[in-house]
């Protein structure tokens, strides 16, 4: 069933909603950006429809409240150990296509990746049903097309497309149909959420990538270029790599708590091992070792692309490094060494 | 040569270089920030050409100067010019007479938070206000804003030096410890992070505000404060007699009471001014040297009311090479 509200009757909508959900969605933070004056697109808890940013691309991915950036797992005292709270309530999270696909990735590295079931993941994931944000545009470095992640037809709750300052909604769940029917003023119209059908940048990737690759001089200038900052994999809808910390409290030293952070393969100390070894000490090989694990290592393992060609590596990368077009210089390499 | 009978004194208040060169001046076009729009820079070259050399020196502090002007051709440079100090909105009593004083001179920015990814404020835009707040008047007073403690604008050679700064806001909630910020800050900066129990703690008597971690946090776990704040230093000067770096007066001051502090300073100045000063040009910290900080400060501090965060320096004493006491 479709819908057509206008802001108003969304704003009742997302309080009704706010009453049996937490919704987290793209908020638009001013001044939140890495310079002075500039805004900064990131998930957040909303209390108020006018604090979801629908027209922005998000600088940060749609994962993070799934996997938080930092998340204390569980307490622990001498002899016993206790479970961090989680809020119970429902969770609707607002994501656009690349993002909603994303959460697959996420679920099968999380879930469905050897014998166990990460809890921690499983009881946040138990709570969330997706939103999907439509987009009525590519935006700046988006090659989700190229990766087959510009749609995402089943398995969101609603979908969301602001249209002429009107919010255009297809309900898949029919838990939704009565928060839209009881939504004043909303018109029922058949709704088909926008999805782009082309980017202007466009990737290639080979079917089979050569193990001589890792070889290749291309990944060298990288070495030098890239400042091992981490964005790239922080704003990833499909990274999941995390790390702990195990902490004692100051004041006891006997209590204290088990954190899970998000890691990055490009940040140092992402392949110390004991006694001081370090696998990937150059920024080329961290590179290499990204690029590699998000177009063919993932795959091999799972029989599907693991990114998502949202462009949010590139758009955020301080030193202008296009993750695109490495993917670009990839699959020519690879041509090269097939016809030579 | 047509017969010179010209009021010099007059001549350099209407901004025209006294020359070297007998019968020649230059021009000199304030350009407040900084920041000059293209078609008054066309106008620039324009008069310059017609009536200058086709030379144009660009001055130490961000203005031009359109040098071998002859001294007859004044009045038609100052109707030419108008559509520059209109463009650049100088504060004029009356058009068409070229600038009403040059004693205060073109106050400065270095580029800030308009380029600059360190920049802590918009300086040209609050060189403007101040430019618009003290200009014009005779006396000699040097202003300059820089954006960060880099300094790039080299405040402390003037008067009162304007720097910028954030006060870093860290939502430990986004943190995961890449140590980008302590790293940065150490290497950068000053070295006022460090990590404890995976977070970040921050020696705020060490820091500096100046954003570092802010520009290298991967993860929006440092963002910059919603207020501007500022770091005034006071009365560096170059010169002949004892230059001398301008030292630290006010940490964390806010906009509204450094245009107030600027402001009466020229009350300060009409009240102690050495009435025997050559060319009635006195720098302040000289008068300041004679009548002693503390009552500079209460000049200066008439209706200001400084922010719950501001750090104030009570007393501040000055460096410097002292010839006119202990020769070179």
């Amino acid at each position: 069933m479709g819908y057509v509200l206008n802001k108003e009757s969304f704003s009742d909508l997302v309080s009704a909603l706010l009453k049996d959900y937490r919704i987290f969605a793209p908020v638009l933070k001013k001044g939140a950006g890495r310079f002075t004056d500039v805004d900064c697109v990131i998930y957040d808890e909303i209390k108020d429809a006018s604090e979801i940013e629908l027209e922005k691309k998000s600088d940060y991915a749609s994962k993070e409240f799934l996997t938080p950036l930092s998340e204390t797992l569980l307490y622990f005292t001498e002899e016993e150990v206790k479970e961090a709270d989680l809020c119970e309530k429902k969770v609707l999270i607002f994501g656009r296509s690349c993002d909603l696909n994303g959460l697959k990735r996420l679920d099968q590295i999380y879930l469905d990746n050897g014998l166990a079931k990460d809890p921690f993941y499983k009881r946040r994931r138990d709570l969330i049903k997706p939103v999907l944000i439509g987009c009525g545009h590519s935006y700046d470095n988006c090659f989700c097309v190229s990766m087959d992640s510009n749609k995402f037809e089943e398995g969101y709750a609603f979908s969301v497309d602001l249209i002429d300052g009107e919010i255009h909604s297809n309900v898949l769940d029919k838990e939704f149909d009565s928060f839209f029917k009881a939504a004043a003023g909303a018109k029922e119209l058949d709704v088909t959420p926008r999805f782009v059908t082309e980017n202007e940048v466009k990737v290639e990737i080979p079917d089979e990538i050569p193990g001589r690759i890792i070889t290749d001089d291309l990944w060298d200038e990288y070495t030098t270029r890239c400042i091992n900052c981490g964005r790239c994999n922080f704003v990833c809808p499909t990274c999941t790599c995390y790390t702990m910390q195990d902490v004692f409290y100051s004041d006891n030293g006997r209590v204290g708590e088990r954190r899970r952070v998000s890691a990055s393969c490009m940040v140092d100390g992402y392949t110390d091992v004991a006694g001081g070894g370090q696998y990937r000490r150059k920024n080329g090989e961290r590179m290499r070792f990204k690029v590699l694990h998000k177009i063919s290592d993932f795959k091999k393992r799972f029989g599907y692309q693991m990114c998502v060609g949202c462009g949010r590596c590139d758009d955020i990368c301080p030193e202008y490094i296009s993750f695109s077009n490495i993917i670009n210089k990839v699959n020519d390499a690879v041509k090269k060494e097939v016809n030579s | 040569m047509a017969n010179l009978d010209v009021n010099v004194g007059k001549l350099k208040k209407n901004a025209f270089r006294y020359s070297k060169v007998r019968g020649e001046t230059a021009s000199r076009i304030r350009i407040p920030g900084g920041v000059i729009d293209s078609a008054s820079m066309a106008k620039v070259v324009e008069i310059a050409e017609k009536y200058g050399t086709g030379v144009i020196n660009i001055t130490n502090r961000q203005g031009i100067e359109i040098p071998g002007i002859k001294l007859e051709d004044v009045d038609k440079v100052n109707a030419e010019v108008q559509e520059v100090i209109d463009a650049l909105r100088i504060n004029q009593p009356e058009k068409s007479k070229g600038y009403p004083s040059s004693g205060t001179r073109n106050v400065i920015a270095c580029p800030g938070a308009r380029l600059c990814p360190f920049g802590c404020y918009d300086t040209t835009a609050f060189a403007q206000k101040m430019e618009n707040n003290i200009y014009p008047n005779d006396r000699h007073v040097k202003i300059a804003f820089t954006g960060c403690s880099n300094d790039c604008g080299k405040v402390r050679m003037a008067d009162f030096g304007i720097i910028g700064m954030t006060e870093p806001q860290y939502n430990k909630d986004r943190c995961v410890a890449c140590g980008a910020c302590v790293d940065y800050c150490k290497r950068r900066s000053v070295g006022a992070l460090q990590l404890v129990n995976g977070k970040v703690v921050r020696d705020t008597d060490k820091c500096i505000g100046c954003g570092v971690c802010v520009v290298y946090c991967p993860t929006r776990a440092w963002t910059r404060s919603r207020e501007h704040y500022f770091r005034v230093v006071l009365l560096g000067r170059t010169g002949k007699k004892n230059p001398r770096l301008a030292e630290d007066f006010i940490k964390w001051a806010d906009e509204e009471s450094i245009l107030k502090m600027v402001k009466n300073t020229y009350a300060y100045i009409e009240e102690y001014i050495d009435p025997n000063a050559v060319e009635h040009k006195e720098h302040i910290g000289y008068i300041v040297d004679r009548t002693g900080f503390e009552e500079f400060k209460k000049w200066i501090f008439e209706g200001v009311e400084l922010g719950p965060k501001a750090e104030v320096n009570d007393r501040i004493y000055w460096g410097g090479k002292n010839y006119a006491k202990y020769g070179g």
